[in-house]
């Protein structure tokens, strides 16, 4: 009797997750909808309807500038990310295993995680020049010590007795980090990665708008002089549409990929 | 200090004296070797350093001072309290972990021999199982079969069936007797069930509370297969004879 009533409520796996793609899609609607209302109530330049943000989406993406500006950022967004977590991952490492560069260097990373962004932007143009490399390294600097301080949290809490088992059967060193270390480090890399991304975003397109000449950020203080406010919202939904692409085609497939294990 | 040096084979253990960093003196004078193709079994009560010992021994702890002569080419095995197992590893990719590298040819041959492993101790359709996926008494069986696949020349064994219940247990001791037998290991077994060391040793040496030394040796020269009955009146009698052995006292 009870048995059956429990199942009566359970659904499958793929029940569960179809039904959470409809409520996220539901979510997505009420707000295209609210945002209709809110703009025909208004009638204001300031708040185009999501029909004409579509339209001047439209236009940019067939004249090509959007994707041209989009790209830039991406690329910028793509070495500073690679830089930041090498670099990061690398530190991250080196202080949970090694208490004593954790001392030296945990003051330098409390410095280092509250300088505020733009502190860090306008020393870095100023210091290398307005260019590429001062634009990556500003973005790349902001993002080291959170990923510094998440890895250093794994490698802390890294599972000695696995290391020993490594150790005692003579494990080559390239398989106790590929199958025996790396793979303890896994959610905190992905947390590094996840954080690291919805971050260096954010600072990329400061850094195009105060010192590169392409970009979204920088075509995003185009349109700020112009009071081009669909061309604001055209370009955020550019942005929104390649995040989710992201998430949904790289970060959610590695990571299913990588916790098979977990069953 | 910790002076390792080749010895054909077998294990001669010299532990003057061992301190963890806590200024605890753990280990005093214990001294202890085992023949090749010898089952040690060291028993004594919990916290007198037992597990330390085997740690020396297999390399991981090298602060004490002393000396432990074993061949340092020698392949070592060891098997731990916990499975220690890789969760993110399949059954066999756990085995093929501590297996070296094989040239391509070789490799149908080897993958043959670790299914008959597995086999042999009831794991053969477990293959591409992960190890959340297996009960505590298979997941000993796996470090049992990790331990063995490479033939040790000395396995290391830390109450390695602790907090199983006791069907499984004896299914476990079973089955390392029976692969002892194969590769004629040395091996040393940590425990502090006496029953268990006289069911599976050659010699058991009792350890005194801490600093802990030898304080009695004795042979088991009953032919195997033995019954746990078997070893229940030999350990009677031990006890008999003296009461508060397990304590680590003698008199």
């Amino acid at each position: 009797m009870r048995g059956e009533a429990i199942k009566q409520f359970t659904l499958p796996g793929w029940a569960w997750s179809y039904r959470n793609a409809i409520v996220r899609l539901l979510s997505f609607m009420a707000l295209v909808l609210v945002w209709q209302l809110l703009a025909e109530w208004l009638d204001s330049r300031e708040l185009p309807g999501p029909g004409q943000v579509v339209s001047t989406f439209r236009t940019y993406l067939l004249d090509g500038s959007l994707l041209f500006h989009l790209g830039m950022t991406l690329l910028r967004v793509l070495f500073s990310f690679v830089l930041a977590l090498l670099l990061g991952v690398a530190l991250g490492i080196l202080m949970g295993s090694r208490p004593r560069w954790d001392r030296w260097l945990d003051a330098l990373l409390i410095v280092g995680l509250n300088i505020p962004a733009l502190v860090t932007i306008i020393l870095c143009y100023i210091w290398f020049g307005l260019n590429e490399v001062a634009a990556v390294l500003a973005v790349a600097l902001n993002k080291i010590p959170s990923v510094t301080v998440m890895v250093r949290e794994g490698a802390r809490a890294v599972d000695q007795g696995l290391m020993q088992v490594a150790q005692v059967y003579r494990v080559s060193r390239r398989d106790t980090l590929l199958k025996v270390y790396l793979p303890q480090l896994y959610p905190y890399l992905f947390g590094a990665a996840r954080n690291g991304l919805a971050l260096i975003w954010k600072i990329v397109l400061v850094v195009e708008l105060l010192g590169r000449s392409n970009g979204v950020g920088f075509q995003l203080g185009i349109f700020f002089q112009f009071f081009d406010i669909a061309g604001i919202l055209a370009y955020t939904l550019a942005f929104v549409l390649v995040v989710v692409a992201i998430e949904a085609l790289l970060l959610r497939p590695l990571e299913q990929r990588l916790n098979r294990w977990r069953g | 200090m910790d002076r390792r040096t080749d010895s054909p084979s077998g294990v001669q253990v010299t532990i003057d004296r061992k301190v963890y960093a806590n200024g605890l003196c753990t280990l005093k004078g214990l001294h202890f070797a085992a023949a090749p193709g010898e089952f040690v079994a060291l028993v004594g009560p919990s916290g007198s350093g037992k597990t330390t010992v085997l740690n020396i021994v297999a390399g991981l702890d090298t602060r004490f001072e002393g000396q432990v002569q074993r061949a340092t080419a020698a392949r070592l095995g060891f098997m731990f309290q916990e499975p220690r197992l890789l969760p993110w590893l399949t059954v066999e990719q756990n085995i093929e972990l501590v297996l070296n590298p094989l040239p391509p040819t070789q490799r149908q041959e080897r993958r043959a021999h670790l299914q008959a492993l597995l086999a042999q101790v009831g794991l053969q359709d477990f293959r591409t199982a992960y190890p959340g996926a297996l009960s505590g008494g298979m997941q000993r069986r796996l470090a049992l079969v990790r331990a063995f696949v490479i033939q040790p020349e000395l396995l290391l064994m830390d109450e390695p069936f602790l907090s199983l219940d006791e069907p499984t247990a004896e299914q476990l001791r079973q089955q390392l007797l029976a692969l002892w037998q194969q590769t004629g290991s040395t091996i040393l077994f940590v425990t502090h069930h006496l029953r268990e060391a006289l069911m599976l040793a050659d010699r058991v040496l009792f350890l005194s509370a801490r600093p802990a030394h030898l304080i009695l040796e004795q042979p088991v020269t009953a032919a195997r297969p033995r019954t746990m009955v078997q070893m229940g009146a030999l350990e009677q009698l031990l006890l008999h004879q003296y009461p508060e052995l397990l304590s680590g006292v003698l008199a």
